[in-house]
């Protein structure tokens, strides 16, 4: 008999313990499995999420919808637009008489951005001091930020080739390759092709097991202290953190079930590389389980019914999924925001899972998040200890 | 509509599928109830008197056969019944976290009672229940006994023809027992409800005016509770031998004994001639060496007798 | 029939009364939304600027420097640490130290004035919004700082006499385009945020309060009383709509009015419009979930359910990422949620200030999506008990 004084009142762990443990472990088996829908369910939803969002999410936007007014159709307003259009960010749906028109399709949402070219462009351009008119969308948050910094660079680029070749006709220039006396390459590491998916999967991974397990343990306890059947169980020389670990276990199978299917639908349905070792992101991945179960039972201990676990479940999680940075990048955030970030789980395990899956980094690199990930864990459980205890009571 | 029915089922089937196969709780159950009289649906755990009473209410759907309540079918007009019937379930679960007067209201209103009549009806109903005082009590805060008043006060509200009880003294203390049957008593008598009641206590059919003793999904017996005790045969013998096994198995094998039932450390030996079977069972046990004590004839109960017709099916 | 609004009437009493008792409850229904609205609006923003970039110059010049300065001044770049080569530029990308990186080649004053000079920009590719940013910004400086020194050369060789536009520059850009953006000319982000948002966290709630509702009593087994009952399935739905309609619609009051005299998010619609438009897209989340709740077997699945709903409303309904590229199938399912209508809805009278005449689709669809809801929570809602 091995004893841990301190921790939950002793940590004794002999023969019996582990049998009572091994008890709440299997009801709680029973009782998950033999809930087939729900199972289905939990099992399904994940999937499905993967699916919806790894076609959802869009990260360059090409394709904005545009309406033209040009006012003088020569050829000088129509190299413009055309520029517009062969970049691939923009696609002329219509073209209209005036501005008027042009603000009353975007309002209208039948185009996100549009041009107003005015009449003797051609002359302008000679004399230097032709003026375009481009006209965005501002309702649309992404929309209007990829349009504006694409019609930015367009119209700007267009503008010296024109400059280009008027200085070359003029016999100033001779050659107007390489013009510009440097170039800028740009190459992309670990996902060259901006496939979207290879940034989504591995942070989808962290998402969904994360809302999974905090949401499974919430319930497991909830439920049964409302339906009252957690009465039975405490009459029993049961200790509260062998009911604790027996109510997790289940849980962890679940969730490590839809990890695996999402790296593995990942992997091979969605083409996204695995570099990095998959035994390393799966035992942290273990370890970020327990912490979203952890946190989990810390909800459950202070809900006293299932619609108040139901609304801090949701909140928790929408918050988590703003600032663990998946979505938005996390330097761009207030110092506040950051910080209430790095009290969640999530925030920790997204390097992880993008460093170890679309990087292809070891341990070496990642020894920072896994510390915290590993203290987390312990602070998050000792809590719940804690608390589930004095819940009981 | 016949007159002077309140209840009747012919050939009532209900079944389930479960993972083990098809169960049918309810088979072939036939009853009728009269108006204004308190009938009691005897039998064990499982025996179907719960699904019984949810496919007549048309809270279950039938498998087959047919069932009426006040001449209104049960799974074509189940919102007729509903307004005309008082209904308390087994797990009688009130709304935990509305005070008593807030369930009594809603129910009241929910019934379509109107407010003039609320403001008569509920006060009395309260004083009737003992629950007055309680009014804003938290329901989830009563007592067991004092939960099930509420449930027959809150299914009284709309003053219903026909009241159903599902084990109405389930877990509840003798006390409050013994003060809920006055309760019903009363309602009887003044308002000439029909009182239809399941219940597994076999001292409770004693109260009723008519009894159905249901056995794994049918009646096996449909009679007066006089009736059903004369349905067993012979006479009641009880005595308590000093040992209990020998004597139980010398007395089973002797001429003219038609039955032996055993209660607690007692034995009851149903037989057919009472002075002349005494002598020959004192006499067979005194040759066994086995003493028996407090031998006499007894009043065969409700108990003895569904025992006996049970063993008979 | 006077009966039927009595029992709807004692059925929203009763609902309302249990809402009221758990204030813990309620009490998170109306704050939450503040709290997101909050975090969101201040967390968003898709560009990033002050990338941490490792720079590798192997020439360390006047024009090497001189780029380098010209990127640290665009605001996008903030130079971490200077390393030897590319190497080890990447090792440092590697490290999540930097998320992008420099390099340039030696001999570069030389390379430039010959005219091919290259310089290499690495970026994080497992960061999305690096790479968007970091993309965009190191092309333009680069631009700029050729178009710089383009000035240069021309000038030196001295040929103003071509004359030149307005400012008499022979090397000013031919073309000056100016870019408006409407409705939000200061791109501020809150208005970009608020509005969408609106649509987002009501829908959440919506669902959320209603897909507890029913299932809640069967579990607790309060069903069969109340079932036992003349109340008809429609009427016991009403009743449970109606008290968490309320309590939503002061949400979204509260949201507005955070968003306008808090984050300074303009109104320009029509106030009325919007209230009315709110209530029924409110309607339709509450009967949304209803219908979960009638359907679900537990509250475990009703959470599960609800939750599967929050994320298709973060990412499906066009509030970030835009719907137009979404394979079909994907739109699709966006489709089936009312708030893909509402924030088109939210936008265009909060953002846009265009009239109901500009959204009758979206309003059409909500109304229908609202009665269809309903009906089908009634049909499916158990009269008894199998």
């Amino acid at each position: 008999m091995r004893r841990f004084p301190g921790l939950a009142g002793g940590f004794d762990w002999g023969g019996v313990m582990r049998q009572r443990v091994w008890a709440v472990i299997q009801k709680e088996f029973i009782q998950t499995f033999r809930d087939r829908s729900t199972l289905l369910l939990m099992l399904s939803l994940p999937l499905l999420q993967l699916f919806l969002f790894g076609f959802a999410v869009n990260t360059t936007v090409e394709d904005i919808s545009m309406v033209v007014a040009d006012q003088s159709h020569d050829r000088a307003s129509q190299a413009y637009v055309s520029a517009l259009e062969t970049s691939g960010y923009f696609t002329v749906v219509s073209y209209v008489a005036d501005q008027a028109e042009v603000v009353r399709a975007i309002d209208e949402g039948r185009a996100q951005a549009g041009v107003v070219i005015p009449s003797h462009f051609r002359a302008q351009v000679e004399r230097g001091e032709a003026q375009a008119l481009l006209l965005v969308d501002g309702s649309d948050l992404f929309t209007s930020q990829s349009a504006y910094n694409a019609a930015v660079a367009i119209a700007e680029v267009h503008a010296t080739e024109v400059l280009v070749e008027k200085l070359q006709r003029a016999g100033l220039v001779q050659d107007s390759r390489g013009f510009l006396p440097f170039d800028a390459l740009v190459r992309i590491l670990y996902n060259p092709n901006l496939t979207d998916l290879w940034f989504v999967i591995p942070g989808m991974c962290a998402m969904i097991l994360q809302t999974q397990t905090i949401a499974l343990t919430t319930v497991a306890v909830v439920r049964e202290r409302e339906m009252g059947t957690i009465e039975q169980i405490l009459v029993t020389p049961i200790m509260p953190i062998e009911l604790m670990l027996g109510k997790i276990v289940p849980n962890i199978l679940i969730a490590v079930v839809n990890m695996l299917t999402v790296i593995v639908l990942g992997v091979f349905f969605f083409g996204v590389p695995f570099q990095g070792s998959f035994w390393l992101f799966f035992w942290l991945a273990l370890m970020y389980i327990f912490s979203g179960l952890g946190l989990g039972l810390l909800i459950s201990t202070v809900s006293q019914n299932q619609q108040q676990a139901q609304q801090m479940n949701m909140a928790l999680a929408l918050v988590g999924l703003l600032l663990g940075g998946f979505m938005f990048p996390r330097d761009g955030m207030p110092v506040v925001l950051r910080l209430i970030g790095n009290l969640f789980p999530l925030t920790y395990f997204i390097p992880i899972s993008r460093g170890i899956i679309t990087k292809g980094i070891g341990f070496g690199f990642l020894w920072e998040q896994v510390l915290a990930l590993l203290l987390y864990v312990i602070v998050v459980m000792a809590i719940a200890a804690r608390l589930f205890r004095q819940s009981l009571d | 509509m016949e007159n002077g029915v309140a209840i009747s089922s012919r050939g009532l089937v209900k079944t389930f599928d479960t993972r083990e196969g098809t169960v049918r709780a309810v088979d072939g159950l036939d009853l009728t109830v009269r108006r204004g009289e308190t009938f009691g649906l005897i039998g064990p755990d499982g025996a179907g008197k719960t699904t019984a009473t949810r496919v007549i209410l048309g809270l279950l759907r039938r498998s087959a056969g047919e069932s009426h309540i006040l001449g209104y079918d049960s799974m074509r007009d189940t919102y007729e019944i509903r307004e005309r019937v008082g209904y308390i379930a087994q797990q009688f679960a009130l709304p935990a976290d509305l005070t008593v007067m807030e369930n009594m209201r809603f129910f009241a209103s929910v019934q379509g009672v109107s407010r003039r009549e609320q403001a008569r009806r509920i006060p009395e109903l309260l004083g009737f229940a003992g629950l007055s005082a309680f009014g804003d009590r938290l329901a989830g805060r009563l007592s067991g006994g004092m939960k099930k008043k509420l449930a027959l006060a809150c299914s009284l509200v709309h003053e219903p023809q026909v009241l159903m009880l599902d084990e109405p003294t389930l877990g509840v203390d003798p006390v409050s027992r013994r003060e809920f049957w006055e309760m019903l008593g009363d309602l009887r008598a003044e308002k000439g409800v029909t009182i239809f009641f399941c219940t597994p206590y076999m001292d409770e059919a004693e109260r009723c005016d008519w009894v159905g003793l249901i056995y794994e999904g049918c009646l096996i017996a449909h009679d007066s509770p006089e009736a059903i005790k004369k349905k067993v045969p012979g006479r009641l013998l009880e005595f308590t031998p000093s040992d209990f096994v020998p004597a139980w198995r010398a007395v089973e094998e002797m001429d003219g004994v038609l039955e032996v039932q055993t209660y607690g450390a007692m034995l009851h030996v149903f037989v057919d001639d009472v002075a002349r079977r005494r002598e020959e069972i004192e006499t067979a046990m005194a040759t066994q060496g086995i003493t028996c004590q407090g031998t006499r004839e007894i009043e065969p109960r409700m108990e003895e007798a569904f025992i006996s017709l049970i063993r008979r099916q | 029939m006077r009966k039927r609004f009595k029992r709807i009437g004692a059925l929203i009493q009763k609902e309302s009364i249990q809402i009221v008792r758990d204030w813990r409850t309620l009490l998170m229904v109306l704050l939450l939304p503040v709290l997101e609205m909050f975090l969101f609006a201040y967390a968003v923003s898709l560009t990033v600027d002050h990338i941490p970039t490792a720079v590798a110059d192997m020439s360390m010049d006047s024009q090497s420097q001189a780029f380098v300065n010209a990127l640290i001044a665009s605001g996008y770049f903030d130079v971490e640490t200077y390393v030897a080569d590319e190497k080890a530029a990447v090792r440092a990308i590697d490290e999540g130290q930097v998320r992008a990186g420099i390099v340039i080649p030696p001999d570069f004053s030389a390379r430039v004035a010959r005219g091919d000079a290259q310089v290499l920009v690495l970026l994080d590719g497992s960061d999305s919004s690096t790479v968007s940013s970091g993309y965009s910004a190191a092309l333009a400086v680069a631009q700029a700082r050729g178009m710089e020194l383009v000035v240069e050369k021309v000038n030196r060789m001295g040929m103003g006499a071509l004359g030149g536009g307005p400012s008499g520059d022979v090397t000013a850009l031919p073309i000056a385009t100016s870019m408006r953006v409407l409705y939000n000319p200061a791109r501020d982000d809150m208005i970009f945020v608020v509005p969408g948002l609106t649509a987002i966290l009501l829908q959440v709630m919506a669902i959320g309060q209603a897909a507890v509702a029913v299932v809640r009593e069967r579990e607790l087994g309060v069903d069969e009383q109340i079932l036992i009952s003349p109340a008809r399935p429609l009427e016991i739905l009403v009743g449970k709509m109606a008290p968490n309609l309320v309590l939503i619609v002061v949400d979204m009051l509260i949201i507005v009015l955070f968003g306008i005299f808090w984050f300074g998010v303009p109104f320009r619609g029509n106030p009325w419009v919007f209230g009315w438009l709110s209530l029924l897209f409110i309607v339709s989340g509450l009967g949304l979930g209803l219908l979960i709740s009638t359907v679900a077997k537990t509250q475990k699945q009703a959470q599960q359910i609800t939750m599967l709903f929050m994320m298709l409303c973060m990412l499906l309904t066009g509030l970030i990422y835009p719907r137009e590229p979404m394979p079909l199938l994907v739109r699709a399912v966006g489709n089936l949620i009312p708030a893909t209508y509402f924030v088109r809805i939210a936008r265009g009278i909060i953002t846009k200030g265009v009239g109901v005449s500009f959204m009758w689709r979206d309003v059409a669809i909500l109304v229908g999506y609202s009665v269809l809801v309903m009906v089908l929570a009634a049909t499916t809602f158990k009269k008894r008990l199998d």
